[in-house]
């Protein structure tokens, strides 16, 4: 059933796992049970050797590729996952979660408190990537898969990558991470502090338990997505796409006059209305806490040395959020412990959000690192590969 | 082996076994990928040219996309064996600084780079007037991406005023590799192994 004249993995619908062994979190607390979504694409093979695990992003989630039913809209990243596209699904078993903590149907702060039998709302513990590496290590062994071929993820679900190769090293063979960072510089913290405190001074707020208010903090979460939204793109693609073009004219007033204020304004509108905001600000505080080599007294290098994947490394250019420094550092550090990495740093004038986009030199660098992968593992690779 | 650039033949055949290797310029990863293959090397290729780091991706070489010319502040003193760089040295903005470089990071190093002093060459700039185009020379004078030519001679004598060790080397011309009576006008392509 699968289109593979258009690169789609076609309809796809997402399944639901359980958990009932209680998860202990870094912060202390223990989920009793929890419930992990997610979506699955192409066949995992008798072996269980082709699986590839795609961690999200902040805003991310379980439906990366294909199509739900009557919508138009594909996956968050059909641009790389299906049919003869760079994580080829003929090849590959491809897997995608919602987080533990998200809004999309795994458990997290919109899910009932079976213990209250309210909403967990505020009361949802406050996750890490090492919380998330390890129910997805759960959701591994749900799906009887020992050891992935690669474990992927971009931004935040690059963390998850690296967290994977240091909490389960022998259950990867591949990380990919792709415009992520070791850990945030006090800036991206900075812009994480002001996104939360536009969320959680919103009066629609109530301390978080805006659901029994039967209100949302939709002004909150609107600025906290305009000023995400900036630090996703480069100043350079913004001035292309709309530069000091104005709606209409000036007109000495507050309303919408420049584009660049409608497209922000519309941004923030339409995530405020598809996303929860205390998933939002948890996503942000495990971004903030992330930081591997700081149990090693800051030493990257040694945090690593658990490591025993292949890593490829990539960086987009314009990337001021987790500028290609920021990936350099990680390689520099990988090299150091001698562990095998390749690194790449795609010229791209889109800023953060480029590791979301087509890329000639992207998908070139992902394709070909994905099929000596599967040599390498001695998967049979698709006739016209 | 058979295609094989006839530098990078010699250089295979000039690396002992389980060595620990950086390839500056590594190309598309051929040299590392046989190397590794046939004598357990292991290390990492440094390239800029995106083709080249695509090839070494593709053939699963470990490559680390950083331009030469900003140094290799990232890498330790002693962090490898051997330092190769082929075909690099003359299109770099500091060559000495990279060699210095080079025999930080590993205790020795193999280099080659086309030979100035080459007969013809010298025929092409002394009888012709013009600047030498040749089979390792290819470009014209005003897009040259070689920008410190130098001679066989030349490089033995920065390497004797640095204090650095030359434990090897040849010149040659299309496989042919040897250490002639006049190196510095018979042979195209110099290679040098040097140690700290």
């Amino acid at each position: 059933m699968v289109d593979t004249q258009s690169g789609s993995v076609g309809l796809v619908e997402p399944s639901i796992a359980r958990f009932d062994t209680p998860l202990e979190l870094a912060c202390g607390r223990t989920l009793d049970a929890f419930e992990l979504v997610y979506e699955t694409y192409g066949e995992l093979n008798a072996q269980r050797s082709n699986a590839i695990l795609i961690c999200h992003a902040l805003s991310g989630h379980h439906h990366a590729a294909g199509f739900y039913p009557g919508e138009q809209k594909p996956g968050w990243w059909d641009t790389h996952i299906g049919p003869g596209k760079s994580i080829d699904t003929r090849r590959y078993f491809v897997v995608a979660l919602n987080n533990l903590g998200g809004c999309h149907g795994s458990t997290g702060p919109t899910s009932i408190n079976p213990a209250t039998g309210r909403i967990w709302g505020p009361d949802f513990p406050l996750m890490t990537v090492t919380d998330w590496v390890e129910s997805q290590a759960r959701l591994a062994d749900h799906l009887g898969i020992q050891r992935f071929a690669a474990v992927i993820g971009g931004s935040l679900g690059g963390m998850q990558v690296l967290q994977w190769s240091l909490a389960y090293p022998d259950r990867l063979a591949h990380a990919i991470v792709i415009a992520a960072t070791p850990k945030l510089s006090a800036q991206n913290i900075a812009f994480n502090e002001v996104a939360r405190q536009a969320i959680r001074s919103d009066p629609e707020f109530h301390d978080g338990w805006y659901a029994e208010h039967d209100t949302l903090p939709r002004r909150g979460l609107r600025l906290a997505r305009m000023v995400g939204h900036i630090t996703y793109l480069s100043e350079l693609a913004m001035g292309a796409k709309f530069g000091r073009d104005v709606r209409n004219e000036l007109n000495f007033g507050y309303g919408v006059e420049f584009e660049i204020e409608s497209y922000l304004r519309y941004q923030g509108e339409s995530f405020s209305n598809r996303f929860d905001a205390n998933t939002y600000l948890l996503m942000t505080k495990a971004l903030d806490y992330f930081d591997p080599a700081g149990a090693c007294d800051g030493d990257l290098a040694a945090a690593l040395a658990p490591a025993q994947c292949r890593f490829l490394v990539v960086s987009f250019t314009s990337d001021w959020r987790f500028a290609p420094e920021r990936s350099k550092e990680l390689v520099d550090a990988l090299m150091l412990a001698g562990k095998r990495v390749s690194y790449a740093n795609v010229d791209s004038p889109h800023g953060h959000d480029a590791f979301l986009l087509p890329h000639p030199r992207y998908d070139t660098v992902l394709e070909g690192f994905l099929r000596h992968a599967g040599d390498t593992l001695s998967l049979p690779r698709a006739e016209d590969e | 082996m058979n295609e094989m650039r006839a530098d990078l033949a010699l250089i295979y055949e000039w690396v002992a076994p389980n060595t620990r290797m950086l390839d500056l310029g590594c190309g598309d990863g051929a040299l590392l990928e046989l190397l590794g293959r046939d004598k357990g090397v292991t290390g990492y290729g440094l390239e800029i040219d995106h083709d080249g780091i695509n090839g070494c991706i593709a053939r699963g070489v470990d490559v680390i996309e950083q331009d030469i010319d900003q140094g290799l502040a990232n890498i330790p003193d002693d962090a490898f064996d051997l330092v190769v760089m082929t075909q690099a040295l003359q299109a770099l903005k500091r060559p000495d600084l990279t060699l210095d470089e080079m025999l930080r990071v590993g205790r020795e190093c193999i280099i080659a780079f086309p030979n100035f002093a080459y007969w013809r060459h010298r025929l092409h700039l002394g009888i012709k007037g013009r600047m030498p185009v040749s089979s390792s020379l290819p470009h014209a004078w005003y897009d040259t991406p070689n920008i410190h030519l130098s001679t066989f001679r030349d490089f033995t004598n920065l390497c004797h005023s640095r204090g650095y060790t030359i434990i090897d080397q040849a010149v040659g011309r299309q496989g042919s590799w040897s250490v002639r009576r006049w190196p510095n006008l018979l042979g195209q392509t110099a290679i040098f192994r040097v140690r700290r």
